[in-house]
């Protein structure tokens, strides 16, 4: 399954330009299913039919990255961000973008305060010598992902773009167990949901399943200093009980305890204050769609290096085939 | 280019704060009912009109909202004076001293300040509170207001367009009826798709015509015709300038309410290369379009915005360069004109086509 991850976190797939990502996840499962389909938001919709209920399970492609904005004469890129990320966080890392082109992200340096970075005050080098060499492989509009390798240390994975390649992933070893049900199981690996939750939406319209789960990263409470939390890294996927966005349908949150309970799956319950998921776009599409979430515990969400453990990310796996069966 | 220009200053001349667009749709009817095979006005009041293609039964919604930014009557105060609040994104600095219309009559006011002998020296150099203005209508107190306007009239303000300069033209309201003129253009001519020209309601409060609009047309493609930022001027760093005027109609890749259809995007810059039309990109990711409302409505929608970059937009006067205004035109009738390309759409995959 590591194999699995790695590839999809490799893979170049800032908000809004999440093909790339679409066609391994297409490579990987389209044997396994029985029909697959691309919206006009660019989700990827792969149905494993069945006569039961019709079950969405939800895992965003995109990951967050930078958007030029300008390119100046002496070929330095200036940029805003795609989705949440921290102008302190970035500076001096690595990005690429998706024809290779690597960039390293720096700031103006007679801003002294670095805490008050704007992004204003940042650029991109990629090395170009001018504005003609810089614009032979880089336009105004381009997005950049942060670079970093994905590796396995102490049965932890340490990568980029965890969030939520690691949902993916989750959906993908699912979708390639082909668990036994009579349900009909949509495998949805959404777009555009770190800026508005906006692909889950219009996913939701076309298929308005009976039940839906998004399958994303949470916060841990587990690290030095941090703000609380009761979900710890290596303890088991989390059932949502509510996030920024949503709070989980009764009847779904019990269906996952249910199901984790009687299969001995260990789970932690989830409380996360701040961040949204697509459920938070689900649950009110249409006439109502009941909808709650799993989880993998992940430190360092939205950083360019994230984390996750893999028993929480194979638990994760065994809690679904079971909710769904 | 004359009779097009015409009818953007006549559009600009009409009053339309969001919720009250009722003047300019009359205008608007007027100009395309025998253009449109079909057209209603609905619950919101969104103008929808319907123009059958030739063939291709591609549906493309192109949207430009009716309203503009503008004032609403809160309270009518005994010495006649009107206190008010602001429709849409205003702030407090660019309303002092200005002339408005108040109300479906047009009532005349001005936003007074006290001038300058008066002033205390905090008052002078301090912001102005908002709290702290009124429109004065005139009126030698409450009861003869009362006989002039009413609590809820909106109030926009009073701005002749005016052509000066270097093929610019000042008006208010650029935002968006430079849109408004491009769309009533199109309407005009044949093309092999279906055209849904929706001339949306309420933008400047929430993009929320275009919301129902959308809903009803449920359209493949969209896109969205607008008046956008622009600051061109010194003392901003070129990388900070959204657009530039003059430098021809601007595409959106990003902003804080949609990340545009990357496939449309790319056919509309072809389309402006191969016919020589000046483009450029929004550099900024600031503001919201209807787009962002658009592209999640249904099942998804295919968008891109095209906009004229406006100087001082939601202020009461803009600047805009009427060579923007005639490539915004031309861009947009030869993208029309190349449509259908090839394109992935889902309800050709059998995904649900109407709910």
């Amino acid at each position: 399954m590591f194999d699995i991850i790695k590839k999809l976190a490799q893979t170049f797939g800032p908000s809004g330009n999440e093909k790339k990502v679409a066609e391994v996840i297409t490579g990987l499962i389209k044997d396994k299913v029985d029909d697959v389909k691309t919206d006009a938001l660019g989700n990827l919709i792969c149905v494993k039919k069945g006569a039961g209920k019709k079950i969405m399970l939800a895992a965003h492609m995109d990951e967050i990255g930078l958007i030029v904005s300008h390119i100046d004469e002496k070929g330095f890129l200036r940029f805003s961000n795609v989705g949440g990320v921290h102008p302190w966080g970035i500076v001096g890392k690595r990005v690429v973008f998706e024809n290779g082109t690597t960039g390293i992200v720096w700031y103006e340096e007679d801003k002294d305060d670095i805490k008050n970075l704007k992004f204003d005050k940042m650029y991109i080098d990629i090395m170009a010598k001018s504005a003609q060499e810089a614009e032979k492989v880089v336009k105004v509009g381009d997005m950049a992902v942060f670079a970093g390798d994905t590796i396995l240390q102490n049965g932890r994975v340490i990568s980029k773009a965890l969030d939520d390649r690691i949902g993916c992933a989750v959906l993908v070893q699912m979708a390639l167990n082909a668990p036994e049900t009579d349900n009909e199981i949509y495998y949805v690996f959404t777009t555009q949901e770190e800026v508005g939750l906006r692909g889950a939406r219009t996913a939701a319209y076309g298929i308005v399943p009976d039940m839906a789960l998004a399958v994303d990263v949470c916060m841990t409470g587990d690290i030095p200093n941090c703000k609380p939390m009761a979900v710890r890294m290596g303890d088991g996927p989390t059932v949502k009980i509510k996030d920024g966005s949503v709070i989980s349908h009764p009847h779904v949150k019990d269906r996952l305890m249910d199901a984790a309970e009687k299969n001995g799956i260990p789970y932690q319950l989830e409380v996360m204050q701040h961040g949204g998921t697509d459920a938070g776009s689900i649950h009110v599409t249409a006439g109502g769609i009941p909808s709650g979430g799993v989880s993998i515990p992940s430190r360092y969400v939205h950083n360019v290096a994230e984390a996750v453990d893999m028993n929480d990310v194979e638990n994760a796996v065994k809690l679904l085939e079971a909710f769904v069966k | 280019m004359k009779e097009q220009l015409e009818i953007l200053k006549k559009l600009t001349s009409l009053d339309g704060v969001s919720g009250d667009e009722g003047a300019v749709r009359d205008y608007i009817i007027s100009l395309v009912r025998d253009h449109v095979d079909d057209y209603y006005v609905d619950n919101m009041g969104n103008l929808i009109t319907y123009k059958k293609g030739s063939g291709s039964g591609l549906k493309v919604m192109l949207d430009a909202h009716m309203d503009e930014v503008g004032l609403m009557v809160t309270k009518i105060n005994s010495d006649g004076l009107l206190k008010f609040q602001t429709i849409g994104g205003i702030e407090s600095r660019v309303l002092v001293g200005k002339r408005v219309r108040v109300g479906e009559k047009g009532v005349p006011g001005v936003i007074g300040f006290k001038p300058i002998h008066l002033q205390s020296k905090n008052e002078r150099s301090g912001a102005v509170d908002k709290k702290n203005l009124t429109i004065d209508i005139g009126a030698k107190d409450k009861e003869q207001a009362e006989g002039m306007v009413e609590i809820g009239d909106r109030v926009a303000f009073e701005y002749d367009p005016v052509e000066f300069g270097d093929n610019k033209l000042m008006a208010k309201a650029l935002d968006d009826r430079v849109g408004c003129a491009v769309l009533i253009e199109l309407l005009k001519h044949d093309y092999e798709c279906d055209i849904y020209g929706c001339f949306t309601v309420q933008e400047e409060v929430g993009l929320k015509g275009a919301k129902t609009a959308a809903f009803q047309v449920n359209p493949d493609i969209a896109i969205v015709l607008e008046g956008t930022t622009c600051y061109d001027v010194p003392d901003t760093k070129e990388h900070s300038m959204s657009t530039i005027c003059g430098k021809g109609p601007a595409l959106t890749i990003m902003d804080r309410s949609v990340i545009t259809d990357r496939e449309l995007v790319t056919h509309i810059v072809k389309v402006a290369e191969k016919n020589g039309i000046p483009y450029q990109f929004k550099k900024t990711i600031s503001g919201g379009t209807n787009a962002g409302r658009i592209q999640v409505s249904g099942t998804g929608v295919k968008v891109a915005v095209i906009a004229v970059p406006c100087r001082y937009i939601h202020t009461p006067v803009s600047v805009m360069d009427i060579s923007d205004f005639e490539n915004m035109l031309k861009l947009a009738k030869k993208v029309l004109e190349s449509l259908p390309v090839s394109m992935t759409l889902y309800r050709e995959q059998g995904g649900i086509e109407n709910v």
